[in-house]
């Protein structure tokens, strides 16, 4: 490549690397912009000032964002953690055993996976109301495994699928006993894909909003997105953006130490999944 | 135990003379294999089959939650209120521009990514792939009041910014009017959903034959022909599959609408409506049906873009 083209190529990478953290670079801005500063017109806040985040952290608004957080941490937790378990028996079946209906599940985890969530919550909402599942960790977690169960399927059997699992007879042969074979052989081999399905049916757990703001009603269980779309001012007439973009700016942190440090793990995941599936 | 016992006769018989032509070991590891994956396959049902059934029941009868008296069966009654009224067609067709508008342009957009990182140096490589999952890794709610905010009238850059383009000033209250709100909303998708399509569009990239590349260009074909001769036909699959994915998830478009407009102006999308009905007015019987009617839309996408466009998953999975 010529030195011309490769300047042309750096220039075309940076426009997407602005591209990509514009809007984030801006939410961070306004959530460092004190009330009579949001109206100042201009990308950067006159004076950097951290009440916003005072005041979800510590102030008025902290009733609302604290538990939001612990809730969605915990629920998008044990979600994930469910779809992984299942999904790793599931993905083991899927790349080892042959049996008739292979092709049922994975065409089943598709058709769920493209399956309208308003559909799900119209009739969950009535039927959580009945039973008492209305605003509570359960409450969530089941219909969160319909978001996270069929990505994890698909992503896990793609990553089993490369796993030489000859390695686990040669183990064998070589002296091993079948315990330590799994351990020490396919444990290894395993993990890092079942690593990488859990961080991306974390993602799209903790996305989620229809649920989140269609089933729960209080602090008890609603999750960080509802908070933030429930979220009001101080006084009817104050706009709650700065409130907003510091809590923003809070839930955006994990996602984006995730993606730092587990970039290429996710991409191989995702497209894996999708395409070589 | 010094005698040695053999075993029923029952058990010695072969292994190699199947009955009904199936091994023992076949059927042991078909039985393995249901028992592994069946309760994924039995959880996935519950969270999603059982829900449409207890919809498609539900919108067949009058029944608000604040009047569960008064519930009574009307059949089809539902359906025909939400087919003839307007406010139904109105945001099939605000979920329809939305779908289009968005699918359309990340498509040439994400394209164009998917480029510039094949092309990139190998050391900046780890550096795009970051920044390029951050929009796929944010919230979309958060996402959603980014680009509010960065257009809002009072807080907002964008009004400042671009008094220079025509139509655009100070005062211009971009979700004061349907197509200005439309236009952001589909900005703030565009945005978050882009890097999806082109990391499925790279790994698309590079499943084409370098061979065919030199092959084309050894013939003397010019750079845009072997963009469209060569690299586009061998990625079809790519193509078709990251488009289908991206329609049906973007005809569900919702959590963008909630924070932006809340509906308002005619911004509705269909998931918004059912929601509105179900959630917000309590009414289940009408939400039920609009949730129905929903679905068929998504099937009848879905059904339509395997059938029409021959989207071969299996192919695409490179089976």
């Amino acid at each position: 490549m010529t030195t011309r083209k490769k300047i042309l190529w750096g220039i075309g990478a940076f426009f997407i690397v602005v591209y990509c953290l514009f809007p984030i670079a801006w939410i961070v801005s306004v959530s460092f912009k004190a009330p009579s500063d949001l109206a100042n017109g201009s990308f950067l806040p006159s004076e950097l000032t951290w009440q916003n985040y005072d005041l979800i952290l510590f102030g008025g608004a902290s009733d609302l964002f604290l538990p939001a957080l612990v809730n969605s941490f915990g629920i998008c937790l044990i979600a994930t953690a469910i779809s992984c378990l299942l999904a790793m028996f599931a993905a083991y079946a899927i790349a080892r055993l042959d049996f008739p209906g292979k092709k049922l599940i994975l065409s089943t985890a598709l058709a769920v996976a493209i399956f309208p969530v308003i559909s799900i919550v119209t009739p969950l909402f009535n039927l959580w109301r009945n039973i008492g599942l209305y605003d509570t960790w359960p409450g969530l977690i089941i219909p969160y495994l319909s978001l996270t169960l069929p990505i994890s399927i698909w992503t896990m059997s793609a990553f089993f699928r490369e796993i030489p699992w000859e390695m686990e007879q040669a183990a064998q042969v070589d002296g091993a006993t079948t315990w330590q074979a799994f351990r020490k052989v396919i444990v290894p081999l395993a993990a890092p894909g079942v690593f990488t399905t859990a961080i991306i049916a974390f993602f799209i757990a903790w996305n989620d909003f229809i649920y989140g703001i269609s089933l729960t009603s209080t602090e008890a269980a609603r999750p960080v997105p509802a908070a933030l779309g429930l979220f009001t001012g101080a006084s009817q007439f104050e706009e709650p953006t700065g409130a907003i973009s510091a809590a923003a700016v809070i839930v955006t942190i994990p996602v984006v130490v995730l993606v730092l440090l587990f970039q290429r793990r996710i991409v191989a995941g995702l497209t894996n999944g999708a395409v070589k599936g | 135990m010094t005698t040695t016992t053999l075993p029923p006769g029952k058990k010695t018989e072969p292994v190699s003379a199947p009955k009904n032509g199936i091994t023992d070991r076949a059927r042991s590891e078909r039985k393995l294999g249901w028992l592994l994956a069946g309760p994924a396959f039995a959880v996935m049902l519950l969270v999603t089959a059982y829900p449409i059934v207890q919809a498609t029941y539900e919108s067949l009868f009058d029944y608000r939650l604040t009047d569960p008296e008064n519930r009574s069966f009307v059949g089809l009654t539902n359906y025909w209120v939400i087919l003839t009224d307007s406010l139904w067609w109105q945001s099939i067709g605000v979920t329809a521009f939305i779908t289009v508008v968005t699918v359309a342009v990340e498509l040439v957009l994400g394209f164009g990514l998917a480029l510039v990182m094949v092309k990139a140096l190998r050391a900046l490589r780890p550096v795009l792939r970051a920044a390029i999952l951050i929009p796929y890794a944010v919230i979309t709610v958060v996402s959603a009041f980014a680009w509010q905010f960065a257009f809002d009238i009072n807080s907002g850059f964008v009004n400042s910014w671009f008094t220079w383009l025509p139509g655009v000033s100070e005062n211009t209250d971009w979700f004061g009017d349907r197509w200005t709100a439309l236009l952001v909303i589909c900005l703030a998708e565009i945005w978050k959903t882009t890097p999806f399509i082109s990391l499925l569009l790279l790994a698309g990239l590079a499943q084409v034959p370098e061979v065919l590349q030199e092959a084309a260009k050894v013939d003397g074909a010019t750079r845009w022909q072997r963009m469209w001769r060569v690299t586009i036909p061998n990625m079809k699959a790519a193509i078709m599959v990251a488009l289908l994915f991206r329609t049906l998830d973007a005809f569900r478009v919702f959590d963008t609408i909630f924070i932006m407009t809340n509906g308002a102006n005619g911004t509705e999308s269909v998931s918004f409506l059912a929601y509105r009905q179900t959630i917000a007015r309590l009414e289940i019987g009408l939400g039920s049906a609009v949730s129905v009617l929903l679905f068929l839309c998504v099937v009848a996408i879905a059904f339509s873009f395997i059938k029409l466009f021959k989207v071969d998953l299996a192919q695409a999975r490179g089976e």
